[in-house]
C-alpha cells in the first residue's frame, strides 16, 4: 500500500480526542481505513483535507497532548505497515505518483528506469499498458464492493505476495491434528448457550495458536533491518475473504489475552467491519503472525504464503472426518491439516515443528483454552 | 408460517448479510454458501436472525437442513411454533 485519500474527518480542529477514538477515514487499496489516535489531546491542525491523497507515513493531523504542552503526535496514514518497514524504498517522482494514481497503477509492481531506479512517468504508463490497468479504470467502478476497490486490491495482493516469494525463503512443516475433542467440547458448549452466543470452530483454533506462539516466540514478530524482531504482543492476523474476490487479514490485537467468548465477539466484529470496508489502521499494521483458515468444505490443506514483514503463517485445512488410529484402534475422528510456512532467515523447520506440536497438545485440552 | 412468508424472510435475512447480492434470485436447491459466498460467520448470523424472527430454536445439528432455501422452507414449516414477535417489516 502506497497511501490513501482522506474521505472524511470525524473531528475538527479544536475538538478533544481520546485514545482509541476514530478521527478520520482514509480510502486505500485495502478498503476504507479508520484512523485512530493513540493518545488523549486536542486536534490542532489538519494537514490533509477531504479528497487529498497522502503517502504512507505522511502527517495528516497534529494532536496537542493534554499532559505536556507541545506533545505532537503525527497521526499518520501509516496504513499497510508491511510497506512502511520494507527496506526497499521506492523512489518515485511526484508527477509519476500522480500519473500512477490517475491510471490506477500500483507502484509496487512498476520497475523504475530513472536515476537510482526511480520510477518515471513513462515507467508508470508502460506498466499501465502492460497490465491493462488503465483500461480497467472504468471497469473498476463496477468492481467496488462496500467501498473497496477490488481491482486495486487484487493488484495489492499480487504485489505483496510477489515480494514475499521474491524475498522470503519459505520452509513448510505440516501436521495432521485430531480435533475431535475440540469439536465435541464446542458442540456441548453451543448446546448450552443461546444461539447468539454460539462459538465457531475457528475461535478455539485461533486461541490455541495464540497460546502455542506464547510457547514458541521465535516465529511471532517481523523481519526488519535484516533481523528478526520478536514481538512481545501476540497479534494474530486472520484472513477474511471478501465477497466478489479479494481478502484482508486484519489483526486481533493481543489475541492471547482474550477469552474464547471475547475472541468470538472480536472475530464477529472484525468480519462485519472488514466486509463493509471499515478497518482501523492498527488492525492492518499490527499483525505479528497470520492464520489462513479455509473453513468449511473439502480442502485438505492450504500451503500459505507469508505476509511480509511477518515471518510465519499457518494454513488450516477444513475439518474432515477420517479414519485415524487412537489407542491402537482405527476410529472415526475429525482431523485438520495444519501447515506452517516459516521464514528461513528467522527460524528453521525444527522451530516450526515445535510450534505444531504445541498446537496439537493445546487442542487436546479445549476446555483449558 | 406460509411458504411465501418463509421465502420472504429468508430473502430479507440473506440479503442483509450479503447485500452485494441483493435482488438475485435464490436457487431453491443450491447451498447459500456456494451461491452467495456465505462463510461460517455469515451462516451463524443467518441462523441467529432466523431464530430471532421465528422463535424457533435451531440446534447446531439442524444446520445442514438450513443450507438451502428449499431446506429452510421444509424446516420452518415443520418446526414453526408461534412466533415470538411480529415479523419486522422493511
Amino acid at each position: 500500500m502506497e497511501g490513501g485519500t482522506v474521505v472524511e474527518w470525524l473531528k475538527q480542529p479544536g475538538d478533544e480526542v481520546h485514545h482509541g477514538e476514530i478521527i478520520a477515514v482514509v480510502e486505500t487499496d485495502k478498503g476504507a481505513i479508520e484512523i485512530e489516535v493513540f493518545e488523549d489531546g486536542i486536534l490542532k491542525d489538519i494537514a490533509a483535507a477531504v479528497g487529498e491523497y497522502r503517502d504512507v507515513g505522511d502527517v495528516i493531523a497534529q494532536i496537542e497532548g493534554v499532559a505536556g504542552a507541545g506533545v505532537t503526535s503525527s497521526e499518520s496514514v501509516a496504513v499497510g505497515g508491511s510497506d512502511t518497514s520494507t527496506p526497499r524504498r521506492i523512489r518515485v517522482s511526484p508527477a509519476a505518483r500522480r500519473r500512477a494514481k490517475d491510471l490506477d497503477v500500483d507502484l509496487d509492481i512498476v520497475s523504475g528506469t530513472g536515476v537510482a531506479g526511480a520510477i518515471t512517468i513513462s515507467d508508470v504508463e508502460r506498466t499501465a499498458g502492460a497490465t491493462g490497468q488503465g483500461a480497467e479504470a472504468e471497469a473498476k467502478l463496477e468492481n467496488r464492493a462496500a467501498g473497496i476497490d477490488l481491482v486495486r486490491m487484487r493488484s495489492a495482493i499480487g504485489a505483496a505476495m510477489t515480494r514475499s516469494k521474491r524475498e522470503i525463503p519459505h520452509y513448510y512443516v505440516s501436521a495432521t491434528i485430531d480435533v475431535t475433542r475440540m469439536t465435541s467440547w464446542l458442540a456441548t458448549f453451543n448446546e448450552e448457550v443461546p444461539v447468539a452466543e454460539r462459538i465457531l470452530p475457528a475461535v478455539p483454533l485461533i486461541k490455541a495458536v495464540a497460546r502455542a506462539l506464547d510457547q514458541v516466540p521465535q516465529i511471532n514478530g517481523t523481519w526488519a533491518d535484516d533481523a528478526f524482531q520478536a514481538s512481545k504482543e501476540i497479534n494474530i492476523g486472520v484472513v477474511i475473504a471478501l465477497r466478489g474476490g479479494g481478502l484482508v487479514a486484519p489483526a486481533i490485537l493481543n489475541t492471547n489475552e482474550l477469552s474464547v467468548a471475547e475472541l468470538m465477539a472480536k472475530l464477529r466484529d472484525l468480519s462485519g467491519r472488514v466486509r463493509q470496508g471499515h478497518m482501523r489502521g492498527s488492525e492492518l499494521t499490527g499483525s505479528t503472525f497470520t492464520i489462513s483458515n479455509v473453513g468449511e468444505g473439502n480442502v485438505e490443506a492450504i500451503l500459505p504464503i507469508i505476509y511480509p514483514p511477518q515471518v510465519a503463517i499457518l494454513g488450516i485445512g477444513s475439518i474432515n472426518v477420517r479414519p485415524w488410529v487412537v489407542d491402537g484402534e482405527v476410529r472415526r475422528r475429525q482431523l485438520i491439516t495444519a501447515t506452517l510456512a516459516g521464514d528461513h532467515r528467522a527460524s528453521d523447520g525444527r522451530i516450526g515443528a515445535r510450534f505444531l506440536g504445541a498446537l496439537d497438545k493445546l487442542l487436546q485440552e479445549p476446555e483449558a483454552l | 408460517m406460509t411458504e411465501e412468508e418463509i421465502i420472504d424472510l429468508v430473502q430479507r435475512t440473506l440479503f442483509s448479510i450479503a447485500p452485494e447480492f441483493e435482488g438475485e434470485k435464490i436457487e431453491p436447491g443450491s447451498a447459500f454458501r456456494d451461491q452467495f459466498e456465505i462463510d461460517s460467520m455469515d451462516f451463524l448470523n443467518f441462523i441467529i436472525a432466523m431464530h430471532e424472527a421465528t422463535g424457533v430454536d435451531i440446534p447446531e445439528v439442524d444446520y445442514p437442513d438450513l443450507e438451502t432455501l428449499e431446506g429452510c422452507v421444509g424446516y420452518f414449516q415443520k418446526k414453526h411454533q408461534a412466533p415470538k414477535s411480529e415479523l419486522e417489516g422493511e
